[in-house]
């Protein structure tokens, strides 16, 4: 505060030769000579505990109101500063001309998984889902380990940039996750969101594998949308203003990855609709429910398919928790129920420099289903446990169908150390095909560090 | 395809609202029980959390996102109490009024915090960069922010503003006089020592020029380990500690635990408002605390 004064003085003699020249007012000088006195002895007492103050009053008459409702709480904590003073604030460099104070926020997810699966999980297929993503390979590796960049752009523009190793069938690389732009002006209720981004059907879509419950996915995700639909496009999104949470929103994307490819339609191979409901139910339980849609054309996707296809998705979560409390018990239920319509050709997929002049074709016409029910009991802050039902319906006239359908089990317990950490250890029963099991053990570390997330429910 | 147009419109248009009350969505109770006391009726307000309730860890619920999308005014404690789930809120929500500017106002940007930490690191804890965030226990804090918070009131509905005004110089009068009231009666408490939950109390004992001489949480937000709670028995005992003290929504187990084996009583207080049946505003928080306390000081 006398630093402030002083310059303030400083500056008033510099500028004395000029004034004097032009004969100030006198009147003008004291009236800054008299609010320099009352901005000294202020300072005095604000000395304590400075930091806001002194922002404040480096604003100077235009905060000088709000400098007054503080002084009285802090002339009460100096009568008392004495009695108990840990750590007292430090003040800030307020004017400070640092680079790096518009920083996005960065956080950083670290996760590693051992796996160990009685039947080598490259040896088998899921009847009915040649391109069921996996559950991870066997032995240690990593999982998905990344970086994120988040900031507000402007008053209008928030921006989001996360990068991911990633670790496809021995393919090692990084990979950009998600780049895209969100609006924070539009009114009503829109909002758009631009770039490239995992699309809103469903529940587990649009969520990072980093906040699930379990090691990898459900079977129906690494099915249907091989553990997650990302890809480049935009969104337009309209939340209600009613007491009920309702969201109704579309997306359009290029339609590059799976269950999508080959970018068809000039570039907009795919275009989804999803709608959210949820609220309250007393103070103890919490729900969200939705539907949704991703209809595409595809040509050449990993699975072989091309031709239309439609995904609809049906997904409920309900959680109960004594007084609202989720992190210190309760019980979270949650399931997603996938249909998936196809109309095309199934073609051998092509490896990369093999052409083959003429590639069996065989059509590929029906409908296959998906579900999951999973179900998580928290013990306390520091432990879950949970059990989670995995059914896939391979249905007919579809090329890799056997009459057969996939089942798995899987149960998991957590560790938490700090909402910043976590160990996980699952164990899965997984039929695959006919006369075939896979008993896995997993075990997972997952951490973040950085900026604190804020995670959707 | 066209039928679900159709009906996003139609409730589009049931959905736009006519003028009418400053809708508010406090995060915490305190800040609810402030604005109707500046506002009463001329304003309706939403409260996102309980005194039964961990603000720290709190959900982005559906509800809380219908609520936010809704408000002309969200009033929170800042200092990144809410920092897990705020900032989904206004995200999710949609509304511009309340993501920056007049709409959003933030208890700690009108007041000086305590403890702000020197270093940030988080192998200490769920430690704030912008200092404690509890700070709803000094009723000079408190002025301080409903002034500012009448300000507020009146930017965003100035047709209410003198009602505002009167309201905050009624509020200011009965608040002053009640202070005079607790501080007198909370003189037998003056130099009390105390063992706390969480880091929680610090705006409270400061005021009342009571100490703390420990916590439960061996670092603030982890929760209690017996090692811990083994080594603040001596301590405890030796420094003749008044109570330990804990809020409504906080486990009682460790608290009971080292009240057993040091015969020094544990008090639930009431935190904020709701958090027990006398602390049904600010004025019941602050004579509830102040009772309990010294309840167990004779």
């Amino acid at each position: 505060m006398k630093k402030t004064a002083f310059a303030v003085l400083g500056s008033l003699m510099l500028g004395t030769p000029l004034w004097a020249a032009e004969n100030p007012p006198d009147t003008a000088l004291q009236a800054l000579d008299a609010r320099i006195r009352v901005l000294e002895a202020e300072g005095q007492k604000l000395r304590e505990q400075a930091a806001a103050a002194l922002a404040a009053a480096d604003a100077a008459r235009a905060e000088l109101e709000k400098m007054k409702a503080a002084m009285q709480s802090q002339q009460q904590a100096q009568a008392t500063a004495a009695v108990s003073a840990p750590r007292e604030t430090s003040a800030p460099n307020p004017g400070g001309a640092n680079g790096n104070a518009f920083n996005p926020g960065i956080a950083v997810i670290l996760n590693g998984d051992y796996a160990h699966h009685s039947k080598n999980p490259d040896s088998y297929v899921h009847a009915g889902f040649p391109n069921v993503a996996g559950s991870g390979p066997q032995g240690l590796s990593l999982g998905e380990s990344e970086v994120s960049f988040a900031a507000n752009i402007d008053d209008k523009f928030y921006g989001q940039f996360t990068i991911s190793y990633d670790d496809d069938n021995g393919k090692v690389g990084t990979n950009l996750e998600e780049a895209y732009i969100d609006t924070l002006a539009l009114p009503q209720g829109f909002s758009v969101r631009a770039g490239r981004f995992f699309s809103n059907i469903g529940y587990l879509n649009s969520h990072h594998a980093h906040t699930d419950n379990f090691v990898d996915r459900p079977l129906a995700y690494q099915a249907f949308l091989a553990d997650q639909y990302g890809d480049d496009g935009a969104q337009l999104r309209w939340v209600a203003p009613l007491d009920l949470f309702l969201e109704l929103g579309g997306e359009v994307f290029r339609g590059e990855n799976f269950p999508t490819a080959g970018a068809n339609h000039s570039g907009v191979g795919a275009h989804t609709l999803f709608a959210h409901a949820g609220g309250d139910v007393g103070t103890e339980n919490s729900w969200l429910a939705g539907v949704s849609m991703l209809k595409a054309s595809t040509t050449g996707a990993d699975d072989g398919f091309s031709g239309d296809n439609t995904l609809y998705l049906a997904d409920a979560t309900w959680k109960w928790a004594p007084n609202g409390n989720t992190k210190d018990g309760g019980v979270t239920l949650r399931s997603e129920y996938f249909i998936d319509r196809r109309h095309g050709t199934y073609t051998a997929p092509l490896d990369d420099g093999i052409d083959l002049s003429d590639p069996a074709t065989q059509p590929w016409i029906g409908t296959r289903r998906g579900v999951y029910l999973e179900s998580v009991y928290r013990i306390n802050r520091t432990w879950d446990v949970g059990y989670r039902f995995d059914k896939l319906w391979a249905g007919s006239g579809n090329p890799f169908a056997t009459g057969y359908d996939p089942l798995r089990h899987s149960v998991e317990l957590t560790w938490r150390n700090s909402e910043f950490s976590f160990f996980r250890l699952q164990y899965s029963h997984d039929d695959p095909l006919r006369g075939l099991a896979d008993n896995a053990i997993y075990l997972q570390y997952d951490v973040s560090l950085g900026a604190h997330g804020a995670h959707k429910f | 395809m066209r039928k679900v147009y159709f009906v996003a419109l139609l409730l589009f248009c049931l959905a736009t609202p006519a003028a009418q009350a400053l809708e508010v969505f406090a995060c915490e109770p305190e800040w609810g029980s402030l604005v109707h006391e500046l506002a009463g009726d001329a304003v309706h307000v939403d409260v996102g959390t309980s005194a039964l309730q961990d603000v720290h860890v709190i959900e982005a619920k559906p509800s809380l996102i219908a609520k936010v999308r809704r408000a002309d005014l969200i009033v929170c404690s800042g200092a990144d109490l809410e920092i897990g789930w705020l900032p989904q809120l206004i995200r999710q929500a949609g509304n511009p009024k309340v993501a920056s500017g007049a709409g959003y106002f933030l208890a700690s940007d009108q007041i000086t915090t305590l403890e702000k930490p020197t270093s940030l690191d988080r192998s200490e804890g769920d430690i704030h960069a912008q200092g404690n965030p509890h700070f709803q226990l000094d009723p000079y804090r408190v002025l301080a922010i409903a002034k500012a918070l009448d300000a507020r009131l009146s930017q965003l509905d100035p047709a209410h503003a003198a009602d505002f005004q009167k309201r905050l110089e009624d509020f200011s009068t009965r608040w002053q006089a009640a202070i005079k009231t607790w501080e007198a009666k909370a003189a037998p408490l003056k130099g009390r020592k105390v063992v706390v939950h969480h880091m929680s109390w610090i705006y409270l004992l400061q005021w009342l020029g009571m100490e703390q001489i420990g916590a439960l949480e061996p670092k603030p937000g982890v929760p209690p380990t017996s090692g811990h709670l083994a080594s603040l028995v001596e301590l405890t005992k030796n420094a003749h500690a008044l109570a330990i003290l804990r809020a409504a929504y906080q486990d009682p187990k460790p608290g009971d635990w080292l009240s057993e084996q040091t015969g020094v009583p544990a008090v639930t207080l009431p935190f904020t408002v709701g958090g027990d049946d006398k602390a049904k505003d600010l004025f019941g928080l602050f004579d509830s605390t102040i009772d309990k306390l010294l309840a167990v000081a004779k």
